[in-house]
């Protein structure tokens, strides 16, 4: 029996009161090119049947692909103790529960998380966790306005063009005007972006490493931006700052980035997780929940929810944000994984992922036609020019059982022979070697 | 408060007109109200604003708010001691715990309360 608590009256009733014609009427937002016309299922079968048949389905997906595939989300290794804590079921099952009388344990996770964040960024406060790294770099803009009553943001294209989609897509009815600074050789083109940077500018938005891998310093463009009243948003990738320059020490307002690296597996989708941190004098601004430690009336350390009366419960329409979630149990993840790392940990992780690259580098730089691009220093993903169209080599390298990496063409204009490769700690010096030797042999 | 220059709103702002320029502040029944106020998102100096546009926000344990211009005009000073001491707005909101200053943009003004009418106001409402 299927669950529709309401009868077709009171489905009646809902539609006349809102002037919509039919529950058809709701959906007309949604582009016809996502949705489907019909299922074409067959009668029903039994249990076992349905089973049986999904299974076999499953399996015409590619997997278990040894995978160089970057762009934002990574192939990181998840250690048992991230599932056998996350999954107790204190954690697992309760949702997002802030009472602060009934949920220390909770609250006490998203404040170590917070904590954590605030340590690898530099930065001084984060929030609880936003969706993904895309919606958290949409938010660091509409924060970045907030501060600064300024309606314009220049944009690096040199930032994850999926990340670029989700801000327009999410401001389309809103009046902010985006303008994109084109990359220079794969590296943001910094005089330009200082010329263009202007007292009619909120923010300036920045990713490191880049799309293309490319690792940048932006301390000087940074200053500018400073000197112009505008904000620095940037976008990292957090395994990388193990190694690199925090952007607390570039002296930038808002850090956003994905956390999937930090422990959560690669999925179509997710969950995933956006973090964000900034500066004390901003926190007032900050989207999302935040939990801070204070003293219980008996003198004992405890965790609330702090800074609420500016969050879309109590503010309503005049919210930081329409944000009222976080991804606990994703934040868990990362906090379980950062505490497994530890300080060194995450050192020793981000000079493995970058010394594997380098390696991957020295082996398919030696293909022939294969030219390895090198304008700016990378961390663990960079970008490869092929003598052919990179998503028929990507097609090619499949059938071989790899997944070679991001063509980037399918984003960028004239880069149709480009492959953007990402290797992690999970790479192997054979795997390396055998992914050179199958790319040399689809060439 | 019943000075001859001292007006209020029905949003409980008071405004105290001094040549072509006035005092905001939000008045004793509006702190009340609010409970202990633990910040105040301070409008940066020449901000313009019409009559009931959002002039700044109060925070207090309970919520937060926005003050509303009483008139029309710009801002040409703020109450800095706020800052680190909100809860002068608790203690003094018609005298230490003023708000920001605006340059008026016309002498006249309009649509506002006495003091008499103001205490009116609150017993009617």
């Amino acid at each position: 029996m299927p669950y529709i608590p309401t009868t077709d009256r009171d489905r009646a009733t809902m539609l006349q009161a809102i002037g919509v014609p039919d529950t058809e009427a709701l959906f007309v937002d949604v582009p016809a090119s996502a949705r489907i016309s019909g299922l074409n299922l067959p009668l029903g079968r039994s249990e076992a049947d349905v089973y049986e048949h999904l299974h076999h389905m499953s399996h015409r997906n590619s997997h278990d692909l040894i995978g160089f595939l970057g762009g934002g989300y990574y192939d990181h290794f998840i250690p048992a103790c991230v599932d056998e804590m996350a999954s107790r079921s204190e954690f697992y099952t309760a949702y997002t529960p802030y009472q602060p009388e009934a949920s220390q344990g909770t609250l006490q996770a998203i404040f170590e998380y917070q904590t954590a964040i605030c340590r690898i960024t530099d930065m001084e406060v984060a929030n609880a966790s936003l969706y993904d790294g895309g919606t958290a770099l949409y938010e660091a803009a509409m924060m970045a306005i907030r501060l600064t009553g300024r309606r314009k943001i220049l944009l690096d294209s040199g930032v994850n063009p999926i990340y670029r989609n989700i801000l327009y897509s999410y401001t389309r009815n809103l009046e902010v005007e985006f303008v994109e600074i084109p990359v220079a050789h794969g590296q943001s083109d910094r005089d330009r972006i200082s010329a263009m940077l202007d007292d009619k500018t909120a923010a300036i938005i920045l990713q490191n490493p880049n799309f293309f891998g490319a690792v940048d310093d932006f301390t000087d463009v940074i200053q500018v931006a400073h000197q112009k009243g505008c904000m620095a948003v940037m976008s990292v990738y957090p395994v990388s700052l193990g190694i690199l320059k925090t952007p607390g020490q570039m002296g930038v307002d808002i850090v956003t980035g994905e956390g999937q690296s930090l422990g959560l597996p690669l999925s179509f989708g997710g969950p995933y997780l956006g973090f964000m941190a900034t500066r004390m004098v901003h926190v007032r601004k900050m989207p999302g929940r935040v939990v801070g430690a204070t003293m219980d009336a008996h003198g004992r350390r405890g965790f609330v929810l702090t800074l609420q009366a500016r969050e879309q419960h109590i503010r309503r329409e005049k919210a930081m944000s329409n944000i009222c979630s976080n991804e606990a149990l994703c934040a868990l993840r990362a906090l379980i994984y950062l505490s497994w790392l530890g300080k060194e940990g995450f050192k020793d992780l981000a000079h493995i992922c970058a010394q594997k690259a380098e390696y991957a580098k020295t082996r398919l730089s030696a293909i022939p036609g294969v030219e390895v691009k090198k304008s700016a220093p990378t961390f663990n993903e960079f970008t490869i020019e092929l003598p052919c169209d990179a998503s028929d080599v990507v097609s090619r390298m499949i059938d071989c059982g790899f997944a070679a990496g991001f063509p980037l063409g399918r984003y960028y204009k004239g880069m149709e022979n480009y492959l953007l490769i990402a290797v992690t700690e999970k790479r192997t010096r054979e795997q390396i070697g055998l992914f050179a030797e199958a790319l040399e042999g689809v060439l | 408060m019943s000075a001859k220059n001292v007006y209020y709103t029905k949003d409980h702002e008071w405004l105290k007109v001094e040549g072509d320029e006035a005092t905001v502040g939000i008045t004793d029944h509006a702190q009340q109200a609010l409970g202990d106020i633990t910040f105040v998102d301070l409008p940066k100096i020449g901000k313009v604003v019409n009559a009931h546009d959002s002039l700044l926000v109060v925070e207090s344990v309970k919520a937060a708010s926005d003050v509303y211009a009483p008139v029309a005009g710009t801002v040409s000073a703020v109450n800095e001691k706020l800052v680190s001491a909100p809860e002068l707005i608790n203690q003094s909101a018609h005298g230490d715990g003023w708000l920001c200053k605006l340059k008026l943009f016309s002498p006249a003004v309009k649509d506002l309360m006495t003091a008499e009418q103001y205490e009116t106001f609150l017993q009617e409402n």
